[in-house]
């Protein structure tokens, strides 16, 4: 148990650097022209980033049998809506000066501001209920909740295609990724046990034998 | 910070340009920067480490320009309000070189603008292959400051040299037919690498009404604070229509063609229900990606209202008398 607090701790701050990098760009001038830019494209890429490690968690744990990741999910899945809450809050301040008429219309005519802030309410749905006391009060709904991470994934997803004007190629990467983490659980869904690691490897000794 | 509430585009300009160029000084003479790349913590963020290359690349062979003239006050702003030339250089759209703000200031050098010469075609009674020299010889080089009001929500303001399209066009002689005035941006996947890639189909086309055209603030460009067009903003010559929005402003001109039809223009063609023809700047009309009610001038914290027409209602409002200007955005 406390070595893995160390390495939660270890997460979070290295987690920490890319805010560093911009909190120092920022002081700097580094962040270019546009600095607002800037933020919002760093704090969002990271948000989506941090969604797709804390949901790769999981498989490696299934895969690999590395039970020993299994509190990283919530550490990453915490950093995750760290970096959509700055994202959001860049948005609110800089673009929108906190106007909130402002902010609901951008939510009703913008579909990739649409796809995003539904993405952004699961993450704060999540993060509010990932405490101890929210899983026991919750119970067996914790779980299907919790389920709506996918969700906020293809949303997120679709956030950034949606938002991109001509080049699609980084946004469809993401796809891809996201499109490989949601086909990994899909034997779950059929009720099957899911790929691992020592399945695999069993009719590769075989054949090692017979060669 | 700066994070003021703007009534007018008359405000807050002076303060926050210097605070910028204060900013690059401290950035250029500071060990701080040094040190911090030394560490390497830049390069953890991508998106930092572009702006330091930038930041590096060697500058655009620009030359200093002379005899320009000062525009008509009614035709510029005030100098106090000018986007500092790093930024108006270094943040550029011009597919052409890179999609990404950074890359056509990096990809500049690619573009040999000398010789270039304008094709002058179509409805024009002397049409004809013309070296840019003798195009603008005729003409003396004015400097104008522009506000730049970009579709994606930011603007800048830049003193520009050039000449009113209008005086270059009638040099030709447009006839009676010439309705429109179509303009192509140079195709040579070799000087613009962007054409590599089919972001849009290559080569950019913009087009404006012959009326637009002849307007006394529509600019053929060749410079900018004092110099040469650098490759990034458009060199060596590049239209200029203050009013619309940036994308109308063609850089890298190679052929100008007057015709009786309504053109055919790049961002329209790529996506008709998000750019129209017109692209006037207009607050009230909304693109499906950015509202388009403010603007954030480069170096701004927070976002100030548009203006309509950009600002430039009194010189331009009449040309669209009658026009639905939401269905003809
Ligand atoms: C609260 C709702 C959200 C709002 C209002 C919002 C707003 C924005 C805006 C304005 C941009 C820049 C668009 C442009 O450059 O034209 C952006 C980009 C982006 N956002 Fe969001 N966003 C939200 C939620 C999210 C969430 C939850 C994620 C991920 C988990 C996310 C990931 C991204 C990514 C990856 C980009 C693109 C960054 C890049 O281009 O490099 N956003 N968002």
């Amino acid at each position: 148990m406390p070595r893995a607090k160390t390495g939660q701790m270890i997460t979070v701050l290295v987690a920490m650097i890319p805010l560093l990098g911009l909190v120092l760009g920022l002081l700097t001038g580094r962040l270019g022209a546009e600095p607002v830019e800037a933020i919002t494209h760093e704090t969002g890429e990271w948000a989506l980033r941090l969604l797709i490690l804390t949901l790769l968690i999981t498989p490696l744990r299934q895969f690999f049998g590395w039970n020993a990741l299994a509190p990283y999910r919530r550490t990453l899945g915490l950093l995750c809506f760290f970096y959509a809450a700055l994202h959001f809050a860049t948005f609110l301040t800089f673009d929108l000066s906190w106007r909130i008429d402002d902010l609901l219309t951008e939510i009703r005519e913008r579909p990739y501001i649409t796809v995003g802030f539904f993405s952004f309410m699961i993450l704060c749905a999540l993060a509010i209920t990932s405490t101890r006391g929210w899983i026991k009060r919750l119970g067996r709904s914790w779980l299907r909740l919790h389920r709506l991470v996918y969700l906020a994934l293809v949303l997120a997803v679709v956030h950034f295609l949606w938002l991109v004007k001509v080049d699609r190629l980084e946004p469809l990467v993401y796809a891809a990724i996201a499109s490989a983490l949601l086909a990994w659980r899909l034997p779950l869904l059929f009720g099957r046990r899911p790929l691992t690691y020592a399945t695999l490897r069993r009719p590769g000794e075989k054949a090692q034998k017979s060669a | 910070m700066l994070i003021k509430k703007t009534q007018s585009i008359r405000e807050n300009e002076v303060t926050s340009q210097e605070d910028y160029l204060r900013r690059r000084d401290f950035l250029k003479s500071s060990a701080i920067a040094g040190s911090m790349a030394a560490v390497g913590l830049p390069l953890l963020s991508s998106c930092m480490a572009e702006q330091e290359a930038t930041a590096e690349s060697s500058p655009s062979p620009v030359s200093p320009l002379s005899n320009v003239i000062p525009a008509p006050p009614q035709y510029s702003i005030a100098k106090s309000k000018i986007t500092p030339e790093w930024e108006a250089t270094h943040y550029n759209n011009f597919y052409e070189l890179g999609t990404s703000k950074e890359d056509p200031a990096r990809n500049a050098h690619f573009l040999k603008t000398k010789p270039w010469s304008v094709a002058i075609e179509g409805e024009v009674e002397k049409p004809g292959q013309v070296p840019l020299e003798t195009l603008l010889r005729p003409h003396p080089l004015e400097e104008r400051i522009y506000r730049l009001r970009c579709v994606e929500a930011w603007s800048m303001v830049i003193p520009w040299i050039g000449i009113p399209l209008g005086q270059v066009l009638k040099q030709f002689n447009p006839t009676s037919k010439a309705r429109y005035v179509a303009f192509e941006t140079l195709y040579d996947p070799k000087q613009l690498p962007g054409q590599k890639t089919r972001a849009l189909s290559w080569p950019y086309r913009e087009g404006l009404r012959i009326d637009e055209a002849m307007n006394p603030l529509t600019l053929l460009a060749v410079g900018m604070y004092g110099n040469t067009l650098p490759g990034q903003n458009g060199a060596p010559i590049r239209l200029v229509v203050p009013w619309k929005y940036g994308f109308k402003s063609i850089k890298s001109i190679v052929k100008i063609r007057l015709q009786e039809d309504q053109p055919m223009t790049s961002w329209n063609d790529e996506n008709s229900r998000e750019y129209g023809f017109y692209a006037n700047v207009n607050p009230e009309v909304s693109h499906p990606r950015w509202s388009q009610a403010r603007e954030r001038r480069i170096g701004d914290w927070t976002k100030r209202p548009t203006l309509p027409f950009n600002g430039y209602a009194d010189e331009v409002a009449g040309l669209y008398a009658g026009m639905d200007l939401r269905r003809s955005f």
